[in-house]
């Protein structure tokens, strides 16, 4: 990252610059406003992601393994998969569902409403998504007596974690297929149609191939949203070490216990998640980028 | 609603029959999203309007709301500002590992929050890599309002980035160039011919990252100390109101950051629409 302030210099064609007189103040603009974008970039989050590699390794591959040896750690771990396990194929269904149903009806009442709702949990606090879980389903709320007289626990329980995450990473899968779908337009499935396809045909055969790309990212997100996913978490799950506790909450709960050890080995867990999300993307958008580039 | 438009489409020929793909979505989202917040909102009707001013204006919630609202327009702004420089340095010009840095723009949306908190009070702590060469100054950032900020700068960071790109992509070099050579400084044609059709642009992506920073709570729960007039935030203020068992208080201001939240997204809604119209 230092050297690119030397290897400026050699790629100045005037293709990016031709403005007619370059005066001096001018011929700085892009080294100056490219070292602004490094350094407040690398303040921000490159510094701090790094932090996080550097913390976890710091103690040596030995304190590393102890802590992926607790059953806390154990625990935790599994019942962050276990989120992504549930969360992903319920909200990839409902994604494809609701994007299908909003881009082949262009026009019904409250289209612009029910695109707006599903986006609802991007703009809520998770804290309150939270919240609004443990007022439907807590002893005090509207189902709690109900559960209570069939001995179901939601709340300080997995069911209610999992609430909390379909909650939180419901808008992915819709969001990113839904631009896909208006795209493609309804040609092709009409005409496997008329040629005499069931509609389960035309989805498998037809509709689901042209979008595979956006599916698969909405899918990627939904996970890391499902895996990553705190404040909601937080709030119905009581964090109960070992038993209600995801990674991100264990992160928390042994940074406040003065484990920084132990909390930088499952945050850099999360980290690698992240990552793997990050790179599969950068895939992604090359493969559509090619596609596009080469259908048209 | 979904009652109401599912039993319109028998009267209606526009709208499609009652489809698997309709009972899936409406059933999903009157489960998922429309019973929580009848929940939350009727919950709260369930006090007396007194009762609810006082609890909604209490001056711990109203101290919560200013920190909370404030420091996320800080990081609002500073990231409008920042993310146009960003995209316009991302499409603009040419630099070694440009990839490599347009790619890890997304980190706020892909690194848990938790995982950013921890780092963030880590390493702006003063003891940490930049905490350190900020302590000599007499500026503390970790668990003070300060680290609120840097954590709501971080999550919030992408969004202006990844709105002005695609725009930025679009626009027409021509026109710039013929503003050039009708005799505008680069100054003036930033200002009158690039600058107005990104404007859109930039208000959503500010938008988008003050409603995200404004419901932040994982990263900033770990780097601000959470002192009630100091740095505590509204989400925060919500989950110890429920620690205590005050479910009263606790779905009060959760329903006043709600209704805001459902502005916001009003907001972002008039301002794509806006971006839309400037595009055609």
């Amino acid at each position: 990252m230092v050297t690119k302030t030397k290897s400026i210099k050699p790629d100045t064609p005037p293709a990016t610059t031709a403005a007619p007189e370059s005066t001096g103040w001018q011929k700085l603009t892009k080294p100056l406003l490219i070292a602004f974008v490094i350094l407040y970039l690398g303040l921000v989050l490159f510094i701090p992601a790094l932090n996080v590699f550097v913390q976890a390794f710091s103690g040596g591959v030995g304190l590393f393994l102890k802590t992926f040896s607790q059953r806390a750690f154990l625990n935790a771990l599994w019942l962050t998969i276990l989120m992504a396990i549930i969360a992903v194929p319920l909200n990839t269904v409902f994604g494809l569902c609701a994007a299908w149903a909003i881009a082949r009806n262009k026009q019904f009442p409250g289209r612009t409403l029910l695109i707006s709702l599903i986006d609802l949990p991007f703009s809520v606090s998770p804290v309150v998504a939270g919240l609004m879980i443990v007022l439907l389903y807590g002893r005090n709320g509207w189902f709690g007596p109900l559960l209570e007289a069939n001995d179901i626990k939601i709340i300080f329980a997995v069911p209610g974690m999992v609430l909390a995450t379909l909650f939180v990473s419901l808008p992915f899968v819709a969001r990113e297929v839904l631009p896909v779908l208006e795209e493609i337009g309804p040609e092709q499935e009409e005409a496997a149609k008329t040629l005499g396809a069931s509609e389960w045909q035309t989805f498998w055969r037809v509709t689901l191939p042209s979008i595979r790309w956006g599916l698969l990212y909405g899918v990627l997100l939904t996970n890391a949203r499902a895996m990553g996913e705190f404040g909601a978490v937080a709030v119905v799950s009581g964090n109960i070490t070992g038993k209600t506790q995801t990674l991100p909450l264990f992160v928390e709960e042994a940074y406040k216990q003065y484990h920084t050890e132990a909390a930088y080995s499952a945050a850099v867990l999360l980290a690698g998640l992240a990552i793997v999300t990050m790179v599969a993307k950068a895939l992604l958008e090359r493969r559509t980028g090619l596609k596009t580039g080469a259908g048209h | 609603m979904t009652t109401s438009s599912i039993s319109q489409s028998t009267r209606l020929p526009a709208i499609p029959r009652p489809s698997i793909p309709w009972v899936i979505t409406f059933g999903y989202l009157f489960v998922m999203l429309l019973l929580p917040v009848a929940a939350l909102i009727l919950k709260s009707l369930t006090l007396s309007p007194a009762e609810i001013w006082r609890i909604a204006t209490s001056p711990m919630a109203l101290s919560a709301y200013e920190v909370t609202f404030v420091t996320a327009l800080f990081a609002g702004a500073i990231n409008g500002l920042a993310g146009l420089i960003i995209a316009w340095v991302l499409i603009r010009y040419e630099f070694p590992s440009k990839r490599i840095v347009d790619s890890l723009i997304d980190l706020p949306f892909a690194l848990p929050t938790a995982v950013a908190g921890l780092t963030l009070a880590t390493v702006y702590s003063n003891t940490g890599w930049l905490g350190s060469l900020l302590a000599p100054l007499g500026i503390k950032v970790a668990f003070t309002r300060l680290g609120v900020f840097v954590a709501m700068l971080f999550i919030s960071l992408p969004f202006v980035v990844r709105t002005v790109q695609p725009v930025l992509q679009e626009a027409e070099r021509e026109i710039e160039e013929a503003a050039w050579s009708l005799g505008a400084s680069q100054w003036q044609t930033f200002w009158r011919v690039v600058l107005p059709p990104i404007i859109p642009a930039v208000l959503t992506g500010v938008a988008l990252g003050f409603a995200r920073a404004v419901g932040e709570y994982g990263s900033v729960v770990i780097v601000a100390s959470n002192v009630p007039f100091k740095d505590l935030i509204a989400p925060v203020l919500i989950f110890q109101r429920l620690e205590q068992y005050d479910y009263a208080g606790a779905t009060v201001i959760g329903t006043v950051m709600l209704l805001i939240s459902l502005l916001m997204l009003l907001a972002i809604n008039l301002l794509q629409a806006w971006g839309r119209r400037y595009g055609n």
